[in-house]
């Protein structure tokens, strides 16, 4: 393992980290395989991002048409594994979506997959995408596919036509029709105004949940997306709350003797688990949210937090100090074993939506890591390094992460990234301000 | 007026003068003093006389806060020496509650230090109650790394963070929580 030895990143070599991906492409494109089906051992290799043309969708709106393959342009992009040929390369123009187009003027460019379009107003104000995803090697269709929704949410059709584009194309998962909730941070360091805050997860649509009355921390979604569940200061009492996010309505949930913190929801929906700090000491509980019945997870002293159910729900990735260091744990209904056995000190893990990974964050020798493990503590790779990143979240395709990275100093601040599972392709989000404790929504459709 | 603290008049001033110290080299991002230095005034006020029994008379006669060393929650002994005198405060001045708020430096993840900085303050708690503080007079809070009162990004920072401050609450307007 090039990673486990591995201190610092430059002692990583990048192009060892990428290579599941590349042959996936190959093979996906060949008709073969999903992609990224990682293994413990890398091999040499460099992803060759796929040549693509994504025409303007043709529209009685023609701005409309032009911002939705806008949309999905972007998408595409941001992914890393598609490169868009400029649309002023194109030889051919499309007045027919249905009629297949002339796959010789798009090999002439290079191009390997075209993306056509139209939309369409409809007289129920809704807005139609016709799309139509064609493989210029083989000359056949990939996908063809009608969708609609409200006009206002014209941006989902885009992330709606990428995702159907990314799963045909690499094999991989759907993302982009997909929300990040996240804290907006404004104001000097030692007054930070903490604000809960969603968005789309290409940065669009940033909507405010909270005005920066109180302090608010470590936002993470319910599996249907209709909620938030968050820690929040009120006065001098730390407690998990729930937020309905169309009505912004928020409860505190339980009414516990200590502060409550560090809550994610289970798969189901139907509990949350969170750290309980009593006599100072902080355990895991559970809690039925219909009946509001309580669970001790832990028993004993210490420090026990950052708990994340698995995929299917029955076991529980979570840090604890019980061995002296900070270390991640799994919780199953045999007992608690333990996850990490690297050097340095591991936290936050997160169970990815595929079950096969878990993220977390890495400090050693003074830096922050965000890194991978299989869910058996084996394999773990390291995906960026720096003087402060933490707080992963995953994408539901389980092949993207987001997390957040400080910078330095009285006027530094966090910023949100994301980066591929392989280490790949890492690049700022696009945030108002600064921006903490990213959370990750299921996909939407 | 001298409080009957175990500590002179010229030791509170020496002392003030190494917290001044310790903040302009923070400023300057050059020297790392020693955290060992800062307390037991903990670099809240400058010298100067207060109404005995008042929040100024605390904080800047007693100390109302004491630092730990990096992901520790043991009392140094500066800081048991701070926390013996605000025992002895505190039960002079009987009509205060007190919250002990416990913080972390940035240097760790979030969920984290909100469980370090509970731990923290739960060591003043309880050496606070083997002095003769009564429980009931306590609360206690973690802010985990969310209130820095140092900004910079080097340990002179970061060691002015890690810290339980003991925040005074009138008792009656403190009561049912």
């Amino acid at each position: 393992m090039t990673t486990r030895k591995s201190n610092f990143g430059h002692q990583i070599d990048r192009r060892s980290l990428v290579t599941g991906v590349t042959t996936g492409i190959g093979a996906a494109l060949l008709g073969g395989p999903a992609f990224g089906q990682l293994s413990g051992e890398q091999r040499e290799g460099q992803v060759r991002p796929i040549p693509i043309a994504v025409l303007e969708f043709l529209s009685q709106d023609p701005k409309l048409g032009l911002d939705i393959s806008n949309v999905v342009a972007a998408d595409l992009a941001n992914s890393g594994l598609f490169q868009v040929v400029e649309r002023n390369a194109y030889i051919e123009r499309i007045q027919n979506i249905n009629v297949a187009p002339n796959f010789a003027n798009w090999r002439t460019i290079g191009v390997e997959a075209l993306i056509v379009g139209q939309a369409t107003l409809l007289p129920d104000g809704r807005v139609q995408v016709e799309a139509r995803v064609w493989d210029v090697v083989t000359g056949k269709p990939l996908a063809g596919n009608r969708l609609a929704t409200a006009v206002q949410s014209w941006r989902r059709l885009g992330h709606q036509v990428a995702d159907i584009a990314y799963e045909k194309l690499t094999g991989g998962g759907r993302y982009f029709d997909t929300r990040v909730v996240f804290v907006d941070e404004t104001g000097p360091k030692d007054k930070r105004l903490k604000r809960l805050a969603m968005m789309d997860q290409d940065g669009a649509n940033v909507q405010l949940l909270s005005q920066g009355r109180e302090l608010v921390l470590t936002p993470r979604f319910s599996p249907t997306s209709q909620e938030i569940t968050f820690m929040q200061y009120t006065g001098d009492q730390g407690r998990v709350m729930v937020m309905n996010v169309e009505t912004k309505r928020s409860e505190v949930v339980g009414n516990f003797q200590g502060t409550t913190f560090a809550p994610r929801f289970s798969p189901d929906g139907q509990r949350l688990v969170m750290s309980l700090g009593t006599g100072g000491d902080s355990g895991l509980v559970e809690m039925d949210l219909r009946t509001r019945q309580v669970r001790n997870l832990t028993n004993g002293g210490g420090i026990n937090t950052g708990p994340s159910f698995s995929p299917e729900g029955r076991e529980i990735a979570f840090e604890s100090d019980r061995d002296g260091g900070q270390q991640l744990y799994i919780m199953g209904a045999t007992g608690i074993r333990r996850l990490s056995t690297g050097e340095g000190r591991y936290s936050t893990p997160v169970w990815s939506p595929r079950g096969d990974y878990i993220a977390f964050t890495k400090q050693q020798s003074g830096r922050f890591l965000i890194g991978v493990m299989k869910a058996d503590g084996s394999g773990e790779r390291i995906l960026t390094e720096g003087y402060h990143n933490e707080g992963p979240t995953w994408a539901p395709n389980g092949r993207v992460i987001m997390f957040f990275r400080e910078s330095q100093g009285a006027s530094g601040g966090p910023k949100l990234f994301s980066v591929d599972i392989t280490g790949y392709n890492e690049r700022q989000v696009p945030t108002p301000a600064f921006g903490s404790d990213p959370a990750w929504s299921p996909l939407l459709t | 007026m001298e409080l009957s603290n175990g500590m002179g008049r010229v030791a509170r001033m020496a002392a003030a003068l190494v917290v001044m110290a310790a903040l302009a080299a923070c400023a300057n991002k050059e020297a790392q003093p020693d955290i060992a230095q800062l307390g037991p005034n903990g670099g809240r006020n400058g010298a100067g006389s207060a109404t005995p029994g008042s929040q100024r008379d605390f904080a800047q006669n007693v100390g109302d806060i004491v630092y730990f060393s990096t992901d520790q929650t043991d009392l140094t002994p500066e800081a048991q020496q701070t926390l013996t005198s605000q025992a002895r405060w505190l039960q002079q001045y009987a009509q205060y509650s007190i919250t002990i708020e416990g913080h972390a430096d940035e240097r760790g993840t979030r969920e984290y230090n909100i469980a370090l900085g509970a731990k923290r303050a739960q060591s003043v708690r309880d050496f606070l109650a083997r002095n003769g503080v009564s429980g009931q007079r306590v609360r206690t809070i973690s802010f985990g790394k969310e209130r820095p009162v140092a900004v910079c990004n080097d340990i002179s920072c970061w060691s002015q963070n890690r810290r339980a401050q003991t925040v005074l609450n009138n008792r009656t307007a403190a009561a049912g929580q």
